[in-house]
């Protein structure tokens, strides 16, 4: 390459590089201090202060259109006594958890039938990938209209199948509410887990399973002591963030159910929503949103440990 | 990061051991299920879409899940009754715009961790990673504040500016996997032969991330596009709302809900991204894939 390109270039007498010029060009921290400033000023002004004021103003009173004081640890006191937001957080835990276990289980069950010899693989894995690519918020409405509590079409099916006698109220209700989104948030889940999961399974090498076949390993064996451990660190991965998007989520509720019935769908981030626009209180609602930041760390946290592991298991290659 | 796909797939070589009815059993009848269950909701907007009112309401003489006479009435009355073409021309907007903003910066801040290898580059790459895990449901009230403040509130400033500390840590961080990929004699080559940093990033750097460029681009296009708590809070007026803002707060309101308009406008909504997708999917699926495996 180095040779090439010199016998591509004929040396043309070149004047000697002017010399301050050539520092700059040389200083390495100066240089990087140039190119990092578009995106460090974007991030720092809009990313990095808002987080230290989200801070602050749940420390303080503010309302919308009025400058707050400074009131303490005040919000968090009320926060403590609010049942409304001690519901926020067992919902919030329990859409987490659930729709978090659902992704995984349905999303690797979906990968591994992808990975199997296919027609028409590259179709099957576009047209799985559209529930994600799809706007949450125009997705949740078609949600919404399947949830009708009067011309759901699920109900409608379910009663001509005979399963069920009365339409089920499934917004209406808390525990369907609850199920409902859910639902709604797994379908638009999968896609994510199951197509990053298949890039990872495609890193498998098929020499594995040869071998383990020839010992004798049955499928479940296979999975279990080969599939399994290769994928545990991009499991790790994607469930991260995962867990990260569905903690915070905000559009399919506020499209969906808004909280109700009965707060019995509100999360954090729409209880935070609720409080501080069109509640106006802009404190109590910023202090709902950083109360999710510890969770919000411990996930960062594994997430950089199962990154870590990734390293370890390459070789140190990565 | 383009990972090359081993040949055969794992577990093809083995498929000769299994029967055809095991197959169907164990492979065709639940990958069908899958299909039905993550494509129905999109046939259950068209057809709605499409749907006359009469038919809409009527299960018992009109099989709800065929259209007996399609209609573009509802998708008349959501173009012409509605701001939904102002809409549309926003979210592209702020879209496009937002995305090249992002672009740039990503690409500069990706050049300069990954090939500047300033002191400290390293931990830069690391605080852009963690600026991409902090989610918009907790910056979206400092950043109303702000919004009132600075006067943006109720103009596309507000989502434009915005919109990049979502798309500038995904970019930079997929960005600096790519650049890591090329190798960096052709760099060598090109400073010894007397080229500027920028020449070289201008000239050899970027013609050779093309794919990778496609793949941020398409992607920050989607996120902007499908972003809807930043566009909630800080829009208020009907025709600076984008798409999914508007279809979900202003053909809502009332007692009535026009289902066949609001199926209909999240079908024109989501058009976009789907077309925009299905001409890139080998990157859309290699940015998704890459960002979560570097």
């Amino acid at each position: 390459m180095f040779v090439d390109t010199k016998h591509h270039r004929p040396a043309k007498p070149r004047a000697a590089p002017a010399p301050p010029r050539f520092r700059l060009g040389e200083s390495r921290a100066a240089m990087g201090l140039l190119f990092m400033l578009p995106a460090a000023s974007i991030l720092l002004l809009f990313l990095a202060y808002p987080l230290g004021l989200g801070v602050w103003l749940g420390m303080t009173d503010t309302r919308v259109g009025r400058i707050g004081h400074y009131i303490g640890i005040e919000n968090y006191e009320m926060l403590w006594m609010d049942s409304v937001f001690w519901t926020s957080v067992f919902n919030t835990f329990l859409y987490t958890v659930v729709a978090s276990i659902a992704k995984f289980a349905l999303g690797l069950y979906l990968a591994l039938l992808l990975n199997r010899h296919l027609p028409f693989k590259a179709f099957l894995r576009a047209i799985v990938l559209l529930p994600w690519i799809v706007p949450t918020a125009l997705s949740a409405i078609a949600f919404w209209w399947i949830y009708d509590s009067q011309f759901s079409i699920v109900s409608w099916s379910l009663q001509r199948l005979g399963l069920i006698d009365n339409y089920i109220n499934f917004l209406g209700d808390p525990a369907w509410a609850r199920a409902s989104v859910i639902i709604a948030n797994v379908w638009r889940g999968i896609p994510f887990v199951a197509i990053t999961l298949l890039a990872g399974l495609q890193t498998i090498p098929p020499s594995l399973y040869e071998a383990a076949t020839i010992d004798g390993a049955t499928p479940w064996q296979r999975f279990r002591y080969v599939t399994f451990p290769m994928l545990t660190p991009i499991i790790a991965v994607v469930m991260t963030f995962s867990v990260l998007f569905t903690f915070t989520d905000f559009q399919l509720i506020y499209v969906l159910t808004r909280g109700g019935p009965l707060n019995a769908t509100h999360l954090m981030a729409t209880l935070s929503f609720q409080r501080a626009i069109p509640g106006g209180n802009l404190g109590e609602g910023a202090a709902i949103a950083v109360t999710m930041i510890p969770f919000l760390l411990s996930a960062i946290l594994f997430s950089y440990f199962g990154l870590q592991r990734r390293r370890w298991q390459h070789g140190g290659t990565d | 990061m383009f990972r090359k796909k081993t040949e055969t797939p794992a577990g093809d070589g083995m498929d000769y051991l299994e029967s055809i009815p095991r197959r169907v059993v164990t492979l065709w009848i639940p990958l069908i299920l899958f299909l039905f269950v993550l494509l129905f909701p999109f046939y259950w907007m068209g057809v709605t879409s499409f749907k006359s009112n009469e038919e809409l309401y009527n299960f018992n003489d009109f099989s709800p899940f065929w259209v007996a006479h399609p209609t573009l009435d509802n998708i008349h009355r959501l173009l012409f009754r509605t701001a939904y073409p102002e809409w549309l021309l926003n979210t592209m907007l702020v879209s496009v715009v937002s995305t090249f903003l992002s672009l740039f910066c990503a690409v500069c801040a990706a050049y300069a961790i990954e090939r500047l290898r300033f002191k400290g580059a390293r931990y830069v790459g690391l605080a852009i990673f963690l600026a991409y895990l902090v989610p918009p449901s907790i910056l979206f009230i400092p950043l109303a504040s702000m919004v009132y403040a600075y006067g943006l509130f109720d103009t596309k400033w507000a989502l434009i500016l915005t919109y990049p500390t979502f798309l500038i840590p995904f970019c930079t961080w997929l960005l600096m996997g790519y650049f890591r990929s090329i190798p960096y004699e052709l760099e060598e080559c090109a400073l010894i032969d007397g080229a500027t940093r920028l020449q070289i990033l201008v000239k050899i750097l970027l013609p050779l991330a093309v794919p990778g460029l496609i793949s941020a681009g398409i992607f920050a296009f989607t996120l902007s596009w499908n972003e809807f708590i930043y566009a909630l809070t800080f829009i208020q007026s009907s025709e600076q709302k984008t798409v999914p803002v508007g279809v979900v707060t202003e053909l809502v309101e009332g007692d009535v809900y026009h289902w066949g308009s609001l199926m209909a406008g999240a079908l024109l909504g989501s058009l976009p991204v789907a077309i925009l997708y299905s001409f890139f999917v080998e990157h859309y699926v290699a940015s998704m894939t890459g960002a979560v495996k570097e």
